[in-house]
């Protein structure tokens, strides 16, 4: 009998708290103020609070978009939240506006996507890119104001082709989007098939099979070569590599400085810190949370006897961002690492 | 009779308790100003039992190469005695050393990025480490909670 009261008491203790209706503003707060703003007023997100953007999307629309998100561009898709949890979000994102929440059709619209292309080219690409792949870096940055308050969408994301149906985007391509350079293309002179056609072409970027990303878990962690010198031979070389490539040696110092007296530090644990300065800033634009990959770092270590030199794999740790752009940034880092690396222990 | 409720409160549980929470980044939205930002940053680290070693002003250097930003930093902490033990135990740790938050102003707000150390967990499959990992990531956790409700000195 006590077991089973006993058993009860602590079921409830967790039922209770879960089966709360749980809090929008709290959630919003947590997981998307950081990018969308406190109010809504948008940032490397979109401007979510923005009455054009209210009214042209559906609560279907935002929930999908929070559960799968935009594979590559930043957005990250929250798929461990639940159904109520999603509502709750998206009924606080609604609070800031009183308009109607708007339904579309899921219907899809029949067009000639052959003429949309054309179209595509002519009215679409330049902000949305040649393939719908959106526009480069993030919204307004995080460390530096930008001329635009969005960044044109990825049409060919399939994050968007999973939320948005086609009824959607046509009558966003209809009325624009106010307050965005999003114009509408009725008032540009596109009939309505004109726009049917459009709305084709863009679906039909769902049968674009781009390569599937290698796994994560395939990419090491970090690169690691062995030196046939001594430490401090090796943390030389590792210098004249980094500045032969163009960097700027910034700083060279313990593994455990600052954490121990300078007298206690382990001097067989040595960082050198180097900058391209022009590269961070590109860097920057494409994505403001690359602090965590700063400064450039090669580790030389000593232990046992072997000096080994070291340094994150900037492939992995992109893994962690969804943003392609970065992805690309990465890429050159892990080829100047290798390089630095490499020649260090030639 | 008694394994049937259990069963009962074992499945109970499972369909009600939340699944762990598994961003891949930790970010933040403090409203208050950086420099305050900073300073409580500072604070969060020291209370949580860390030590800061070290702020990279990444500001500074790209203002001095003559490029416009805002304030950007970059605070490095570690438990000193933890570091040592597992730059030893496990140097393939080390280029991960010691923790670090990047923090940066975007107009009147104040914006935090780490990276979630579980995550590390999928880079290194060790059983000592995924619990280092995970008391790591507890630990930012409450950092950043402090600096997104922090209501000004």
């Amino acid at each position: 009998m006590w077991l089973r009261v006993i058993l009860v008491a602590i079921v409830m203790s967790f039922v209770a708290p879960a089966m709360a209706a749980p809090d929008g503003a709290r959630l919003y707060r947590r997981l998307c103020s950081v990018c969308h703003g406190d109010d809504g007023n948008g940032g490397v997100g979109v401007p979510l609070r923005l009455p054009a953007f209210q009214s042209s999307v559906s609560d279907a629309y935002l929930k999908k978009t929070i559960k799968h998100g935009r594979p590559g561009r930043i957005m990250p898709a929250f798929d461990y939240l639940n159904e109520a949890e999603v509502q709750a979000i998206v009924d606080h994102i609604r609070g800031w506006n009183e308009g109607k929440r708007p339904g579309f059709s899921q219907a899809r619209i029949r067009g000639d996507a052959g003429h949309g292309a054309k179209l595509f080219a002519k009215h679409c690409a330049q902000c949305h890119g040649e393939n719908g792949q959106g526009g480069h870096g993030t919204g307004v940055t995080f460390s530096r104001p930008r001329d635009l308050p969005i960044i044109a969408p990825a049409l060919n994301n399939p994050g968007f082709l999973a939320a948005a149906p086609d009824a959607m985007i046509k009558a966003t391509l209809e009325k624009g989007r106010e307050g965005t350079p999003m114009v509408s293309f009725r008032k540009q002179g596109l009939s309505e098939q004109d726009i049917n056609d459009l709305v084709a072409y863009v679906r039909s970027f769902e049968q674009q099979h781009p390569e599937p990303d290698r796994l994560a878990q395939e990419i090491e962690p970090i690169l690691v070569y062995e030196s046939p010198y001594g430490l401090e031979e090796t943390v030389e070389a590792v210098k004249r590599a980094a500045v032969g490539r163009n960097f700027r040696l910034i700083r060279e110092q313990t593994l455990e400085n600052g954490l121990f007296p300078e007298d206690q530090e382990n001097d067989r644990q040595v960082i050198v810190y180097f900058c391209n300065f022009n590269f961070l800033y590109d860097a920057l634009a494409v994505d403001p949370r690359v602090g965590l990959f700063l400064p450039c770092r090669v580790t030389v270590v000593e232990q046992q006897g072997r000096v080994k030199v070291m340094s994150i794999n900037p492939k992995r740790l992109s893994t962690l961002f969804n943003n392609e752009n970065l992805n690309q940034a990465c890429d050159h880092m892990y080829q100047l690492y290798t390089e630095i690396l490499e020649e260090a222990t030639f | 009779m008694r394994n049937r409720l259990l069963s009962t409160l074992v499945l109970l549980l499972a369909a009600v308790i939340p699944p762990a929470q598994a961003q891949d980044l930790f970010m933040v939205r403090s409203r208050l100003p950086f420099a305050e930002t900073m300073l409580m940053l500072q604070e969060a680290v020291s209370d949580q039992g860390y030590k800061l070693s070290r702020v990279q002003r990444v500001d500074v250097g790209l203002t001095n190469m003559g490029y416009e930003t805002d304030k950007y930093r970059v605070v490095f902490f570690g438990k000193p005695d933890q570091v040592r033990r597992l730059s030893e135990t496990h140097p393939e740790l080390i280029p991960y050393l010691p923790l670090k938050i990047a923090i940066f102003a975007e107009e009147t707000d104040t914006l935090l990025v780490a990276a979630n150390p579980r995550r590390l967990a999928e880079f290194y499959d060790d059983e000592e480490l995924r619990g280092v990992f995970a008391q790591w990531a507890d630990d930012m956790q409450v950092m950043m909670d402090k600096l997104q409700n922090a209501e000004g000195m």
